[in-house]
Parts: C-alpha cells; structure tokens; sequence
C-alpha cells in the first residue's frame, strides 16, 4: 500500500486500496444477511 | 526519528495526479477497525466462565462488572476527541491514525493480559481506557481530511469513512467468535489470545490507513469545481478557531440535535431484540429476532452513507429536519403497530429509525463544516462527540427505567414500551426545534485573515 506522494495514483492500486477494505466489508455484510434472513423464515 | 518525521502532516501532501478515491478507503481501514466497539458484547459471556470454563464459578466476573468495559470506552471516545481534537487537526491525519493504532490494539493486548491475570482492572484501563482514546482519535481523524478532498461532496465523504464504523461490528462480531473457538479447549476459553489476534490484525489494518492517507496540497480544488465565493445561507465561506466555535450558540445548538437523535436511537437499539419478542410473544422467536437485529444493524451502517450523501443534495438542516419529523412520526407508530400485530409495520418503523439514527452521526461533520469552516472541523467535531457519550447514558437509562417502571405497575409486557417511545417522539419534537433555531454563524467568531494565513502556513 505504500506510495511516494509524487506520481500518478494507478488503477491498481486504486483497485487494491478498495479492495482490502472492501472485502473484508462485504464478507461481514453477508454474514449479517444469513443472520437477518432468519426473521423471514 | 525518521518514522517520527514520516508522520509529519508535511509528509502526508500529496503530490499531482493522487487519486483523491486513496483517501476513504484510509479512512475505512480506521473506522472499521475502532467499529469493532459494537460488537464487543460477543465477549461477554464467554469472560464470565473465564475460570468456570462450562459455568461461571463464584470469582468469576459478572456480567454488570462486563458491562462497565464498554462504557468506558464510549465515555473515553467522547473525552479524547474533545481533548485531542486540535491535536489531531494540527498533528495530520497520519499522526493521529498512526496513534489511534497504537492506542486500539495497545488496548487489546494489555485487556489480553488483564485475562490472563484474571483482573478486571486491566481490561478496564486496556479496552476502556487506552482502546477508548483509540476510538476517539481514531474517529475523527480522518474525518477534516476527507472534507478537504472532497469539498463538493462532503456528506458523502464522511458517510463513507462513518459507514465503516457501523459496518466495524459485521466482520468483527464473525471474527471474534471464530478466533474464540479456534484458541478455546476443553479446559480454556481462548478470550485472551483472541484479544492478541485482533490486537495485531487491527493495528496492521490501522496501520495501512495511515500509510496511505494524504492530506491535498494548499489550494487544491477537485477539476471542475468552483468554491462559492459568497457564503450561502448557513454556508461559512471561512473558519472559526475551535475554541471560538465552543462560545456559539450554533455549536451547543448542534451538540443538542444530536444528542436528541442518538438518544432517541441508541436506547431502542440495545433493546431491539427483548422490544420485538415482548411486544409480538409467540410471533417473534429468539432466532427471528437475532434477525431483526442484524437487519437494523445494516440499516444504521446504511443509512450512514445514504443520508450523508442525501445532507449534499437537499442541505443538511433539511436532513435533520427529515430525521426529527419522520422520526416522530415513526416513533409515535410503533405503538399502534402493536395493536395491530403488524411485525412487518413494526419492522419497517424501526429500520427507518435505525437509519436515521446512523445518518445523525454521519451527516454532523459536514454541518459543522458548514457552520464553522474546514480549517478546524475535526477538532469542533470531537468536542460534539462529548453529546454521543451523554446520549449513550441517557437513552439505554431511559428505555430500561421506564420499562421497568411500567411493568412493576402492572402494564402487560407487549404495552410497556409504549411510554417510551412518546417520550422519544417528545425528545424529537425538542431536536426538531433545536435545529430551526440553528442560524449562521456571526462573523465576530470568525478568525481573523492574519490568523487564516498564520494556520494555513502550518498545513
């Protein structure tokens, strides 16, 4: 994740940088829709 | 030396061509991580079997002295963003994420040998304490900086960064039972080296946002954008001095608005399982309301986004006024949803609450910004949070007093909690009129151009 402040932000590393918050995310979301599926059975 | 130096806000400017969309996933990589506080209750009843191991034994912890260690965070993270605020806004982001870090997982780590030693105290300074001040710091540092990068859109750039405190609890709430299970035996529950595990994960993860937050070089605008050059209606075009902000009317007028909001939310949201179960007996199963629960809790981390990102279409006064009227009008429904045996009502009721709820925390940043400027908004910000920590004693106290109170007078279980939700209708019709009486703010409590120019040469 490291970056020098000069130089362009690439697509990759944009891509990485939402990845690495965003899976951990999305794994927590599903887990909590298994749960709240329960209300509707 | 050097690591000091490479936290300097100097350090952090980022040159041309950053990719302004770096700096939320940063600040996600914080706030998920310090959300993890609303899932601690997962640890709850595995430390009350600590030497008991199936069952508590007598000098096993009880769970009222459990519940102290939450608390205590919340009041830290209230104290330390109001202490630290300035700090944070003067030190850069990377500094404060960097300390929030150090703070958040220093806290699990001695709160893991608290475990070990079998002492209270040690988990109450380890979460409590120090994990406390890794919240407060944690939560509002990056909070100036996302509003700089994104001045055209800043509710829903703090949306986002909030969001991931709501959403914080979803992967820690799985984690900490699956690290739990993987440490405990026959003979020993895994508590402490569960508390080790999530040490170490969050102060790496804590770590990676710090590394990657950038803070825009003076005088960057987004292409395209146009700063108003008049100030608009309640929108400063210039800053207020943090403790300046503190002798507005504005600023107590705000500290109110939110309290009210998160009172009315917080208080329902420890209840929400019991309320489900007592006021539908035999429609609402346990399982069912586990569901409920876990429904509301994505709503809150939603309605984090959506309704900050809605403050930057129709104003955030407005938004507060949709909280406040919808919000009463909701309230005052949910009694009548019990009459009528309508769970879906019910349900639906309350996940437009939770959200509402959740967009209160969200949506105050950007008001602060646009009542007091950008310059000192993180440091105005953590001294607001000091309403959250007042808010988390009076709505949970609320709700369970009166609750009791009716039902040792002889009100059925399903029709206890009617009183409680008229009083939180009240509470925001009190909001509702806090947040009209919210004006601009004068041009007297505003800095001075040669004191503009002293702080800006300071970042």
């Amino acid at each position: 994740m490291s970056m020098s402040n000069q130089g362009e932000t690439t697509t990759l590393q944009l891509a990485l940088a939402w990845a690495f918050v965003g899976i951990p995310l999305l794994w927590g979301v599903i887990n909590t829709l298994e749960a709240a599926a329960k209300l509707f059975s | 030396m050097a690591l000091l130096s490479y936290l300097d806000r100097e350090r952090t400017v980022a040159g041309p061509g950053f990719s302004r969309w770096m700096v939320p996933p940063a600040a996600l990589a914080v706030h998920l991580s310090i959300g993890q506080a609303y899932a601690f209750s997962v640890f709850n009843l595995p430390m009350t079997k600590l030497l008991g191991i199936s069952q508590s034994a007598p000098n096993d912890w009880k769970l009222t002295e459990l519940g102290w260690i939450f608390s205590i965070a919340i009041v830290f993270l209230g104290l330390s963003a109001a202490v630290f605020g300035r700090w944070v806004e003067e030190g850069g982001p990377r500094r404060a994420m960097f300390t929030a870090g150090l703070c958040w997982g220093g806290g699990f780590l001695v709160s893991a040998v608290g475990v070990y030693a079998h002492q209270l105290w040690l988990i109450y300074l380890g979460y409590g304490v120090l994990g406390g001040c890794g919240l407060g710091i944690g939560y509002i540092s990056p909070v100036s900086t996302l509003i700089k990068w994104f001045p055209d859109r800043p509710g829903m750039a703090t949306g986002m960064a909030i969001m991931g405190f709501g959403g914080g609890a979803f992967i820690a709430s799985p984690l900490s039972v699956w690290l739990m299970g993987n440490f405990s035996t026959a003979t020993h529950i895994g508590v402490a080296e569960a508390f080790i595990a999530l040490g170490v994960i969050y102060f790496c993860f804590m770590m990676a946002g710090s590394v990657m937050v950038r803070v825009p070089a003076p005088g960057w605008r987004p292409a395209g954008y146009v700063a108003p050059a008049q100030p608009r209606k309640l929108i400063t075009t210039r800053d207020v001095f943090v403790y300046d902000a503190l002798k507005t009317p504005q600023f107590w007028l705000v500290w109110w608005v939110l309290c009210l909001n998160v009172t009315a939310g917080i208080g329902v949201l420890g209840q929400a399982s019991a309320m489900s179960q007592e006021m539908f007996p035999g429609h609402v199963t346990p399982v069912a309301a586990a569901g409920f629960v876990g429904l509301m809790s994505l709503f809150n981390m939603g309605g984090r986004f959506f309704w900050a990102s809605t403050s930057d279409v129709i104003g955030r006064k407005n938004t507060y006024f949709c909280f406040f009227a919808i919000g009463t009008v909701l309230y005052a429904l949910v009694p009548t949803t019990g009459q009528l045996g309508s769970v879906t009502l019910f349900v639906c009721c309350f996940l437009v609450i939770i959200s509402m709820y959740g967009g209160g925390f969200s949506t105050v940043p950007a008001y602060l910004k646009d009542l007091f400027g950008t310059r000192y908004v993180g440091a105005i910000h953590g001294m607001l949070l000091t309403a959250w920590s007042a808010a988390g004693i009076f709505g949970p106290v609320l709700v369970n007093y009166i609750r009791e109170y009716q039902i040792d007078h002889g009100i059925p279980k399903a029709q206890a909690y009617n009183v409680t939700m008229y009083l939180m209708a009240g509470l925001l019709v009190i909001g509702f009129f806090c947040n009209l009486a919210v004006r601009a703010v004068s041009e007297r409590h505003h800095m001075r151009e040669d004191a503009m120019a002293r702080q800006g040469a300071r970042g």
